[in-house]
């Protein structure tokens, strides 16, 4: 079994107070096969403990449609974190 | 008979209501329903000076692609117009436009109704409100913001 297979890499994206608070537009993730939205939400929220209280009260988008955290990622998935909305 | 016509946007520039209304209006529509949101010069007591709007533009033209679609399942209109704008807004600039045209009066009010109210639940746009002492970004827990509406708006209603 190639490391392609066991190992998947995913884009996050990242908007308004999120992206303000990185300092980047986007951040690039590998870990393995099978890992869930939301332990991706958890994953980040240890690597930046100062985003961990706006990670919980965000919503997460996979390739540009809502989803929940029991989603698994997808292979090459653009992941975005959806801070609350305020359009209008 | 319906042309479904639609057309959906995240602009730069100003939103033109008179474009809208120019689009949607044809001779099977006898009402034209429009909302705008407008930049408000305050918010909980604190003066606003201008408003900073950004969006995650490719997810939210699909999101307004699937909320025309929405509307026209639900409501036999004719014709659907919405923008959203993004970048720095000025004191009564319109940051969001939604115009309906159809047959009668109780569609379109209700299909424009509809559209605005989808639009503050799933669009994938922020805002952020600059002050004399500070900026804030709207919506989130410990701003002075909530789900409050954030507009101004009033409908347009041709006999029909």
């Amino acid at each position: 079994m190639s490391e392609a297979q066991t190992t998947i890499a995913v884009t996050v994206l990242c908007f308004a107070s999120i992206r303000e608070n990185l300092g980047v537009d986007s951040v690039r993730w590998e870990g393995p096969t099978g890992t869930r939205v939301g332990d991706l939400r958890a994953i980040l929220a240890t690597r930046y403990p100062a985003l961990r209280a706006l990670l919980s009260g965000c919503r997460m988008a996979m390739n540009q449609e809502f989803v929940t955290d029991d989603q698994p990622l997808q292979a090459g998935a653009e992941v975005a974190i959806i801070p609350p909305i305020s359009g209008g | 008979m319906t042309d479904r016509f639609t057309h959906v946007q995240v602009v730069e520039r100003p939103i033109s209501p008179d474009d809208a209304i120019k689009a949607v209006s044809t001779v099977i529509a006898g009402a034209v329903n429009l909302f705008l949101g407008v930049v408000r010069n305050h918010h909980d007591g604190k003066a606003v000076l201008f408003l900073e709007y950004e969006a995650f533009r490719a997810m939210a033209e699909k999101q307004l692609q699937r909320i025309a679609a929405e509307i026209h399942e639900r409501w036999p209109v004719e014709r659907v117009w919405m923008e959203h704008r993004v970048g720095r807004l000025e004191i009564g600039e319109i940051s969001v436009i939604v115009c309906v045209s159809a047959a009668h009066r109780a569609e379109s009010l209700a299909a424009c109704r509809y559209g605005i109210e989808r639009i503050k639940q799933d669009l994938p746009v922020w805002k952020k409100e600059h002050y004399a002492d500070g900026a804030v970004w709207i919506g989130e827990a410990g701003s002075p913001s909530d789900v409050a509406p954030q507009e101004h708006g009033y409908w347009t209603d041709h006999p029909s």
